[in-house]
């Protein structure tokens, strides 16, 4: 996974710099909303038969396939559990994040 | 060259002149005839562009903004309840600055169920941030098209060309169609800065933080306050390549007059007929129509009513609870002005009543005999 590291709050210094329309500025890039998470997928690679089911149905787009297995980014992953509802396998397990 | 087309057709040739690329209607009486034609230039190949056929007014709106986004030239055309329906994406337009040029014909709002003329359905959105233009006569609907796509996509605000329902819309008149080539040459095609590209991904209209949202209001606002000058710009432009000025408003022997009417749509031209007449009986009249509601042509209005002695504004529709919606909007633009110009406010051809050269004889006749209005509204033709 690539990442842009250090990203930071987006200011505009004038009206030029402001953009014409609502659009996304790349705020994601530090708005990591993986902090909102209460509980945490965890997969259990030694029952997954990497079918891509959970990386095709994350909304967040927060699972990536990485040499043919599904990997987890936890910095946008919000926890919402849908990877462990449709794994045929039921690999996927939902963990209640220590804080 | 010259046809004899009704008002309706003129909008979908002006959409057909300025190369609407996308168009997605949802016929309602009396705007269907625009969708029909539109509809068939589409399927015989004369007009280039990708009919969308929808299931409501909503999604009209809904599928020309996505193609807006996406850098295409937009055009659709609604009526009074069709126009209530799509309020929700007329802020939608505005807000995410894509330039859709739509058609609304003038009908009343029901219930009682309406198909007649008059301007609640429009003068309700118009805090929507959209420009508004009243139009006139066929020829007039016809040229402010394609103006409206030229001075939209300058500022990224959308255009609403409005013609009353009947007296315009389904009335046939002789108009001047334009050359293609000549109005490729006034208006060049859609190339926003930033659209909705898989090369460079955006997530549009999406959630924006206080930090952001005031901003982006600030700038829509300040882009508005461009238009007046731009319309007349383009405007000019427009005369001298087809012969016909399209400005902000229409003055008819405003200068010497001591009673100006201001009036709007289609009833301007018959005010300019009662004018001729009245000052024909000796009495200095002029008319003063509005074409472009928003933004508002403060200044202009400020000068064309110096020099008289009373004004009549008079409105095809009411603010409840308030006044007729021109009214409102002249007198906030002398106040401070005008050192107490008398101002009367008439609302008369409420749901299509018709408005009749004298229709504004009455309403001169009122406003002679009196200093200043003794009501708040002067109601014309109220038969109670």
């Amino acid at each position: 996974m690539k990442k842009k590291k250090g990203a930071q709050k987006i200011v505009f210094k004038s009206e030029k710099d402001f953009p014409l329309m609502p659009m996304s500025v790349g705020s994601m890039l530090f708005n990591k909303t993986g902090a909102w998470r209460n509980i945490k997928p965890v997969i259990n690679l030694e029952k997954c038969i990497q079918c891509g089911i959970c990386w095709k149905f994350c909304p967040d787009v927060a699972i990536f396939i990485e040499k043919e297995w599904p990997v987890i980014d936890y910095e946008y992953c919000k926890g919402c559990g849908l990877c462990a509802e449709e794994c045929p396998t039921k690999c996927i397990a939902m963990v209640e994040e220590e804080k | 060259m010259k046809k004899v087309i009704m008002g309706n057709h003129a909008l979908s040739y002006g959409a057909k002149l300025g190369r609407a690329q996308v168009i997605a209607a949802y016929p309602i009486t009396p705007q269907t005839q625009v969708v029909e034609l539109l509809s068939e230039m589409c399927a015989d190949k004369s007009l280039d562009a990708m009919f969308i056929k929808v299931e409501s007014e909503h999604s009209a709106m809904a599928a020309c903004l996505g193609a807006s986004l996406a850098g295409a030239r937009t055009f659709t055309a609604t009526s009074a309840q069709g126009l209530a329906l799509m309020h929700e994406l007329l802020h939608w337009a505005s807000g995410g600055r894509l330039p859709v040029v739509m058609g609304n014909i003038n009908r009343a709002m029901a219930p009682g169920w309406s198909i007649w003329s008059d301007q609640n359905d429009s003068l309700s959105q118009r805090d929507t941030g959209w420009m508004q233009f009243y139009c006139s006569s066929n020829q007039e609907v016809l040229d402010t098209v394609i103006q409206a796509f030229k001075v939209s996509e300058k500022l990224l605000i959308p255009s609403m060309v409005i013609l009353d329902a009947f007296t315009l819309s389904h009335t046939y008149e002789v108009v001047d169609i334009p050359d293609q080539k000549k109005v490729d040459e006034y208006l060049p095609p859609f190339n926003p800065s930033i659209k909705l590209t898989p090369e460079e991904p955006h997530a549009f209209g999406g959630l924006t933080s206080p930090e952001h949202y005031f901003e982006l209001r600030y700038k829509l606002q300040k882009e508005m306050e461009k238009a007046p000058a731009l319309i007349e710009k383009t405007g000019k432009e427009y005369e001298k390549m087809f012969g016909r000025y399209l400005g902000l408003v229409e003055k008819h022997r405003c200068d010497d007059a001591d009673l100006i009417l201001i009036t709007s749509g289609a009833m301007g031209s018959t005010a300019r007929i009662a004018v001729d007449e009245l000052r024909k009986e000796g009495i200095k009249a002029g008319n003063l129509r509005i074409k472009v509601f928003r933004p508002f042509p403060f200044e202009i209005i400020r000068n064309a009513v110096k020099g008289a002695k009373k004004i009549a504004v008079v409105d095809r529709n009411i603010s409840y609870g308030h006044h007729g919606m021109f009214f409102e909007e002249v007198k906030s633009a002398l106040y401070g002005y005008s050192d107490g110009l008398p101002v009367f406010g008439f609302i008369t051809g409420l749901g299509g009543r018709d408005i009749t050269p004298s229709t504004f004889k009455e309403i001169t006749q009122y406003t002679l005999e009196r200093d200043k209005p003794k009501e708040e509204i002067i109601w014309i033709g109220v038969k109670l």
